[in-house]
């Protein structure tokens, strides 16, 4: 096990650097300029501006100019933005906390309802209450994210009052509640369906059947024997889905005005600062990865004939 | 699987590979088997109610986007300030141009969301169409080569995967001054390949190992015949399944990208970015955001269930 | 091995308590399955009876009914599309299909016990072996966790699994075939039940090691004196085991009796036709038999005797009237107790 997961954070190497870099080298075609944002309406000078190029940086070759930010990144320096002269670090600090938290609750939600959901309709497939739950998980689905939100904020802050349509400057734990919601609920569609489906499967197994016939409780029946194995699947899926969450942020925190990831990396964007961009999202990149690699070692765990050399 | 709005299609090989299809043996191993796999796959799907209503809105939608004009005499582009200014739906009148009221800058919003359908459907069908033909062909060369081929292309497609949907749609696309549906397509299909491509590689592994495709070698069949011939036919279940219900979620995502202000942008009608015009009303004139939102759901929801119905036909372990 | 070799061995019955009569006793069971193309009829009136100490081998092909029936008496019959018309399923004296379900889970795995035929996919692939044992004790006995450890190392060391300290936190994948059949053994055993139903415990092991577990579990009843029900399509391994053997064919029990009796000489023509298939070397290079015609379709039984379209010797008679299972009788018309057959023409076939 031990070599394994050193195999594989060594094999995360070469794909961090492949995907930062597609970033990177995206940001840095980007036709808008910085520098010349930064310089303004001002009467425009060529000559001040390729020094200014040139002090940043920015006139050698992109795989030069991606290098030195790697080394950078490596020292922990993230650079600083070019118009506000912001260190990206600070911008982070703000921000990541916020869509962390963000982040945690649609994930609880997710897994608490999206399992609930999955193993009432799970444990009797075909019946009417798992009809139900399908249909309401594909319209769940094929609501996006934007949609679902507005129909939230309409209904919940303009309808019944019951919360502000947008979060506030220092939210408190219950105006990231709707956010949250918004954000998990796909996941959470995903989630009761994919339970669902491996619970029907497994309750047809074998294995269920001696344990019937070994005399269990029906509790222990479904709470040890089923369960075990039907959230092997769901559980790679949660794991891939963090990464999801933290992405999917950038519209939900969009729709109710959250100061977080989202909005940092939008603005970043519309700004030309690429070294926000990049900086945030290799972060996201990286925090996918370590998920991924943690659930395919609980995925070990959980399922003894998963076997790795 | 895939949704997208979340970026969700890159990223949950999960239940991608737990749905879907199981290649191999039950696929048939031989033409003549793997026929019988899709014509009974089609005798279950014409008994389905919900193959039969989502097919029926998809061929609607379908015609709408062809022909707009049939549906409407109203210009979705013409403004009338002075007249029309969130003017509330008239829901009486059926199919005329007040039908669904006015948005904030005049126009009709029944035109708007007919002329709508052709850019979503476009971008959908386009971005399946091509992620289809590169995933598949990136999978096959992956699994059916092995070695170092295999080695190349996983590791580019684990660069791809890593990166999260929605993040590299929008940095791709804000790198294009004028975004049209093409540039959209193509942005969001070089994203969007690697799922496929790692359903295809899978379905591709399992089935060059099954004995009929042993005995084509054996047999003496060249490289191109066996993939042709014989993988591919019996891959596909597999990557059509994927490629289906990917489609929803790709209308899902041109839909979020417009609405985010990096998708189709003006003259290009375009529901996302009706719906983010009219999130200024929201709380006055709710309807200008809610019918293209409703339009964009039920899109999506007919695509959904349409891949739904043939997952389930194609897959003989749910039967 | 005779039985008169068997009860020298056999230690006083345990617990049999006030009741007098056989230790399960299956009257007039009927199963049948609603399905979409119509109602399967897997099981049509069976009786058979087995005691403490006995074995019953309940021998017939697919579909006949064997396992079905099994699965009854056990209690995990799906149901639906399952479903019990009528019969009685009686242990002790009395009818478990009239309990309520926790008393039934009482007696499952308690009382009866029953080893399944693929041990892979019958035990759970996510626990180790030492906990589904123990589990038997946890549940049935109150026993702490490691207490029931402890106690299935005992019982792993009883089926002579090697190293079984060692292996007690290994998983069903990591056994072979054999040894897995010995842990559904064990876990069947656990608690020593009155009554085992094994089914089909050894079709799907190598031939070599078949014996090898057959033998085990001969041995263990005898030590435990328990009752068996063996359920096999295999007419080899009866031959060694059973006391008496019930043939099954379309949900019906065809022909019943001592085990080698019915070898030497069948009393059903379709018991004939299966001991005619076995291959024998006394009768090298020629052609095998083999019961032409198929096994017949639940959905929709001959009318008469079920086995008519592939009986050799079929009538009139036997296309119309179903035969009844009738006590046989030597021709001079003395009894042959156990014997049974339900053939119109049971006599021309044992004595004929």
């Amino acid at each position: 096990m031990g070599r394994y997961v050193v195999r594989r954070l060594l094999q995360m190497i070469p794909v961090f650097i492949g995907s930062t870099f597609l970033i990177f080298s995206m940001m840095y075609a980007l036709p808008g300029d910085p520098v010349r944002a930064l310089m303004g309406d001002q009467s425009f000078d060529p000559e001040r501006l390729a020094s200014i190029r040139a002090e940043l940086g920015l006139d050698k070759p992109l795989l030069l100019q991606y290098a030195s930010y790697l080394g950078n990144l490596l020292q922990g320096d993230f650079g600083t933005e070019i118009v506000s002269g912001r260190p990206v670090a600070d911008i982070i600090a703000a921000a990541f906390p916020v869509t962390i938290q963000l982040t945690i609750f649609a994930f609880t939600f997710t897994v608490l309802v999206g399992v609930g959901l999955g193993v009432v309709a799970g444990l009797r497939p075909n019946s009417i209450r798992d009809r139900g739950l399908l249909t309401l998980t594909l319209v769940l689905i094929s609501m996006p994210s934007f949609v679902l939100g507005f129909l939230m904020q309409y209904l919940f802050a303009f309808q019944f009052e019951l919360t502000t349509a947008t979060v506030p400057e220092d939210p408190a734990i219950t105006d990231m509640m709707l956010p949250a919601i918004v954000l998990g609920s796909l996941s959470l569609a995903y989630v009761a369906r994919l339970t669902r489906t491996s619970m029907a499967e497994n309750l047809r197994a074998d294995y269920m059947r001696t344990a019937v016939a070994k005399g269990l409780p029906r509790r222990r029946i479904v709470g040890v024997h089923l369960m075990r194995n039907s959230m092997i699947p769901v559980v790679t899926f949660l794991g891939t889905d963090i990464g999801t969450l933290m992405t999917g942020a950038i519209v939900t925190e969009g729709i109710f005005n959250v100061k977080g990831v989202g909005g940092a990396i939008y603005e970043a964007l519309f700004r030309r600062e690429g070294a926000t961009v990049v900086g945030i999202a290799s972060l996201i990149i990286l925090v996918y990865l370590l998920t991924s690699l943690l659930v395919d070692l609980l995925y070990a765990v959980l399922d003894p004939r998963i076997r790795y050399a | 699987m895939p949704d997208t709005t979340d970026g969700k299609m890159l990223t949950a090989p999960g239940p991608a590979v737990t749905e879907t299809v199981a290649p191999g043996p039950e696929s048939g191993p031989a033409p003549a088997k793997a026929r019988s796999l899709w014509s009974d796959a089609w005798h279950d799907l014409r008994r389905q109610p919900m193959f039969l209503v989502s097919a029926a809105l998809i061929v609607l939608l379908l015609v709408i986007s062809f022909a707009p004009g049939l549906f409407t005499s109203a210009s979705p582009r013409h403004a009338d300030l002075a007249n029309h200014y969130l003017q509330p739906p008239n829901w009486g009148n059926f199919f005329a141009p007040d039908w669904l009221g006015y948005d904030g800058q005049g126009r009709s919003i029944y035109a708007r969301i007919v002329y709508g359908a052709r850019a979503s459907l476009t971008v959908g069908i386009g971005v399946t169409v091509l992620v289809t033909l590169l995933g598949t062909l990136v999978g096959m060369l992956a699994g059916y080569f092995g070695g170092w081929a295999d080695t190349i292309l996983s590791r580019v497609t684990d660069i791809f995967f890593g990166i999260p949907f929605l993040l590299g749609a929008l940095v791709v696309l804000t790198t294009f001054e004028e975004r049209t549906v093409w540039v959209v397509i193509l942005a969001l299909a070089f994203l969007g390949w690697t799922q496929i491509a790692r359903v295809a590689r899978g379905a591709v592994i399992t089935i060059k190992q099954a004995d009929y495709v042993v005995a084509a070698k054996a047999l003496g069949a060249s490289t191109s015949r066996i993939l042709l011939k014989h993988i591919l036919p019996n891959a596909l279940a597999p990557i059509i399944v994927v490629a289906t219900i990917a489609l929803g979620g790709y209308i899902a995502a041109e839909a979020t990208l417009s609405f985010l202000g990096v998708g189709l942008a003006e003259p290009t009608v375009s529901w996302g970015g009706d719906v983010s015009t009219g999130r200024e009303q929201l709380r006055n004139a709710p309807y200008v955001l809610i019918v293209p939102s409703v339009m964009v759901s039920i899109t999506v929801l007919s695509f959904l269930m349409f891949g739904d119905a043939v997952r389930n036909a194609l897959d003989p372990k749910l039967r | 091995m005779s039985t008169i070799n068997k009860t020298a061995t056999v230690p006083a019955p345990r617990e049999s308590g006030h009741h007098n009569g056989p230790l399960l006793e299956v009257k007039n069971l009927h199963v049948e399955f609603h399905t979409r193309d119509g109602v399967a009829k897997a099981v049509n009136g069976v009786n058979y009876s087995v005691d403490a100490g006995e074995t019953l081998a309940v021998l017939g092909e697919s579909g006949s009914g064997k396992s079905v029936t099994a699965q009854a008496i056990m209690g995990i019959l799906d149901m639906p599309p399952g479903r019990i018309p009528q019969g009685e399923i009686l242990f002790r004296g009395e009818d478990m299909l009239k309990m309520s379900d926790e008393e039934r889970r009482k007696i499952r795995g308690r009382k009866i016990a029953m080893i399944f035929q693929d041990a892979l996919s019958s035990l759970n692939p996510v626990l180790s072996v030492g906990y589904q044992l123990g589990e038997m004790f946890r549940v049935h006995q109150g026993l702490s966790k490691k207490d029931a450890k402890l106690k299935a190392i005992e019982l792993m060391d009883k089926v002579k699994i090697p190293a079984a300290k060692a292996r007690v936190g290994d998983y069903p994948h990591m056994f072979s075939g054999g040894m897995r059949q010995r842990i559904m053994i064990a876990m069947a055993l656990a608690l020593e039940p009155d009554l085992i139903i094994a089914d089909e415990p050894t079709t799907a092991l190598d031939v070599t090691v078949q014996a090898q577990v057959m033998d085990l579990l001969a041995e263990l009843q005898r030590e435990y004196n328990m009752g068996l029900i063996l359920i096999t399509h295999d007419l080899g391994v009866v031959a060694d085991v059973a006391d008496k053997i019930a043939v099954m064919y379309a949900g019906r029990i065809v022909e019943q009796a001592p085990v080698h009796e019915l070898y030497a000489r069948p009393a059903h023509p379709y018991t004939r036709g299966l001991l005619d298939s076995i291959p024998r070397l006394d009768q090298k290079g020629q052609e095998l038999y083999a019961i032409k015609g198929l096994p017949p379709n639940l959905l929709k039984v001959p009318t008469g005797c079920a086995f008519n379209p592939r009986c050799p010797k079929a009538t009139d008679l036997c296309r119309t009237e179903v035969p009844a299972l009738a006590p046989v009788t030597e021709q001079d018309g003395a009894d042959l107790p156990g014997r049974k057959s339900a053939c119109h023409f049971w006599k021309e076939t044992i004595h004929g």
